[in-house]
């Protein structure tokens, strides 16, 4: 599905942000990006749809080369990679539906989305993509009137309106609350197994993250240092990626610190079937919206 | 409860320059030049004494406009003028946002940038006055001199301005944009135009009524409008038309002042 071969990016200051990385997705597959801050995260995942360009290696999207591509085969390529990033990147003075809608512009021509006259398909789907991720009555708010999760998911339905192969997904929940945190890495999770859509995802929260992903790659300097499964990720191997550290008092403090998050909203939000795990999860996202 | 810091004096620390006598040198070196420079401007007092007279007969024309004797040139001139100020106002802009765009350092190629930047500095080098002589010299008195300067000096404002905002955008939408596999055109549209729509709009306005102004001065070497008319009424001492013509500049300024603060408000 995706394979990296070998990437490398040193910027012009003389950083070497990537040292050879190469790893490979499949389908379906939820990838977690962990390490500390300046590890390459970001730059990786950019230089997968060449916003960052690296400057070695290979990067193959179903066996097609990206690296080498340029203007309209590039957009071709990019128009079928969604990417949902840290503090949402919407446009904050269209709407809410023009957002989402502009998701297509790699697919419509230049006078369609001047016009807003996308075709009815994509409309459709625009819509039907608001009432998944519930906010399909704000369609036609301006996307800065919205709060921080709504905007995130808007995000999500803009990346998805590309009828994306892979998602790129670069700190999603960084500007979020705890439970709004958890509701979109549920929602993001969720989407990727109803359409078995690989992602790799950033994320700055090690908790997070083994709770959402099926992978987590570690990066530390530009060099992937782990890469397994949730469970293996122990103290030794947070050690390794991040530095020393008391792991272990952290995460107690951390999850202690989101139930209350958890606890304060439900005794606000009046969430009285707090069945919480068991309930389903874009009826609580719904309700919400 | 410290003893040991009560009665501590404190002086805010200089500011500009930090040794006392060097201060007192600059200082003072700056007040004797202003002396020296104030006593060598010439002043003839008995040409000051006949000029008052001649000020207040000007004066008077203001407190008693005449806009009845030479209605007739007043408001071909204001509608002149105001054909003048909108036209160029219009095409000025239009011209000036591609150039704008091109002389973004943010989304412009290098050759492009350097061309679209000569342009505006070239703009902006000649004060409007000078640019008018010069088109009147070339096409001859009248307002299409005065519609060509207005123009000219329209490009130079609004690109330099749109470039600044433009490169003052939020990145994260713009490339977001990108990411979805937008063309350049669309990238503009949909991750620039945005952000930058609402004080294009500002601006516009805004340059509107310097056009206004400027066309008033411009027309005093000969570029058409109400400048011409008012320069007219001075040479021939009429200075209650010219007094006439004075208030009208003042309120239609004004007027285009205020309804463009409430646009701007509006356009948020």
């Amino acid at each position: 599905m995706l394979r990296l071969d070998n990437l490398a990016k040193r910027y012009k200051t003389g950083d070497h942000a990537l040292r050879g990385v190469s790893l490979e997705v499949d389908r379906g597959q939820i990838v977690g990006l962990i390490g500390p801050s300046g590890a390459g995260k970001s730059t990786l995942i950019r230089c997968i749809n060449r916003l960052v360009e690296p400057t070695g290696g290979k990067v193959y999207l179903n066996d097609v080369e990206l690296t080498s591509m340029s203007g309209a085969d590039l957009r071709r390529v990019r128009r079928r990679i969604g990417m949902i990033f840290q503090e949402y990147a919407l446009v904050e003075r269209l709407t809410v539906m023009e957002n989402v809608l502009s998701g297509r512009l790699g697919y419509v021509p230049f006078w369609r989305s001047f016009l807003r006259r996308y075709p009815q398909a994509d409309v459709d789907k625009a819509f039907a993509l608001l009432e998944r991720v519930g906010l399909a009555e704000h369609a036609d708010k301006r996307a800065d009137e919205l709060s921080g999760g709504q905007r995130q998911r808007v995000g999500i339905a803009r990346a998805l309106e590309q009828d994306p192969e892979l998602l790129l997904i670069d700190e999603p929940t960084a500007s979020l609350d705890p439970k709004t945190s958890r509701q979109i890495m549920r929602l993001i999770r969720e989407i990727c197994e109803e359409r078995s859509l690989p992602a790799v995802i950033n994320i700055h929260d090690v908790l997070l993250a083994r709770m959402f992903v099926d992978r987590i790659i570690g990066l530390t300097a530009g060099e992937v240092v782990f890469d397994g499964p949730p469970a293996e990720l122990d103290d030794a191997v947070l050690t390794r990626i991040y530095g020393a550290e008391d792991w272990t008092a952290m995460q107690t403090a951390a999850a202690e610190d989101a139930e209350d998050a958890e606890d304060a909203a439900a005794a606000h939000g009046g969430h009285v079937r707090r069945a919480a795990e068991g309930e389903r999860p874009e009826e609580r996202l719904a309700g919400l919206a | 409860m410290s003893t040991a810091a009560a009665g501590r004096r404190w002086r805010r620390p200089p500011v500009l320059i930090q040794s006392r006598r060097t201060r007192w040198l600059v200082y003072g070196g700056l007040l004797i030049y202003l002396a020296l420079a104030i006593s060598t401007v010439e002043v003839n007092w008995l040409r000051v004494y006949e000029g008052l007279d001649r000020g207040w007969r000007f004066a008077q024309g203001f407190l008693a406009p005449d806009f009845v004797s030479r209605w007739k040139d007043i408001s071909q001139g204001l509608a002149e003028s105001l054909t003048m100020t909108v036209t160029s106002t219009v095409v000025g802009v239009l011209l000036a946002v591609p150039i704008g765009i091109g002389a973004a350092r943010n989304v412009a190629p290098m050759p492009i940038y350097l061309f679209c930047r000569a342009i505006i500095a070239l703009s902006r080098t000649f004060q409007e006055v000078i640019v008018a002589i010069f088109f009147v010299a070339m096409f001859g008195f009248g307002p299409f001199a005065g519609f060509l300067t207005l123009a000219f000096a329209t490009i130079g404002f609004m690109a330099k301005l749109l470039a600044e905002d433009i490169e003052d955008i939020d990145e994260a939408q713009a490339e977001a944009v990108r990411a979805t596999g937008a063309s350049f055109p669309q990238l503009i549209n949909y991750g620039i135009q945005p952000q930058v729509m609402p004080r294009l709009i500002g601006l516009s306005l805004y340059r509107l009524d310097i056009n206004f102004r400027e066309s008033a001065v411009i027309g005093i070497v000969g570029a058409g409008g109400i400048g011409a008319t008012l320069n007219t009424a001075i040479d021939r001492y009429e200075y209650d038309s010219a007094g006439a013509i004075l208030l009208l500049i003042i309120l239609i300024v004004m007027a285009a002042e205020y309804s463009s603060s409430h646009v701007r408000g509006w356009v948020q």
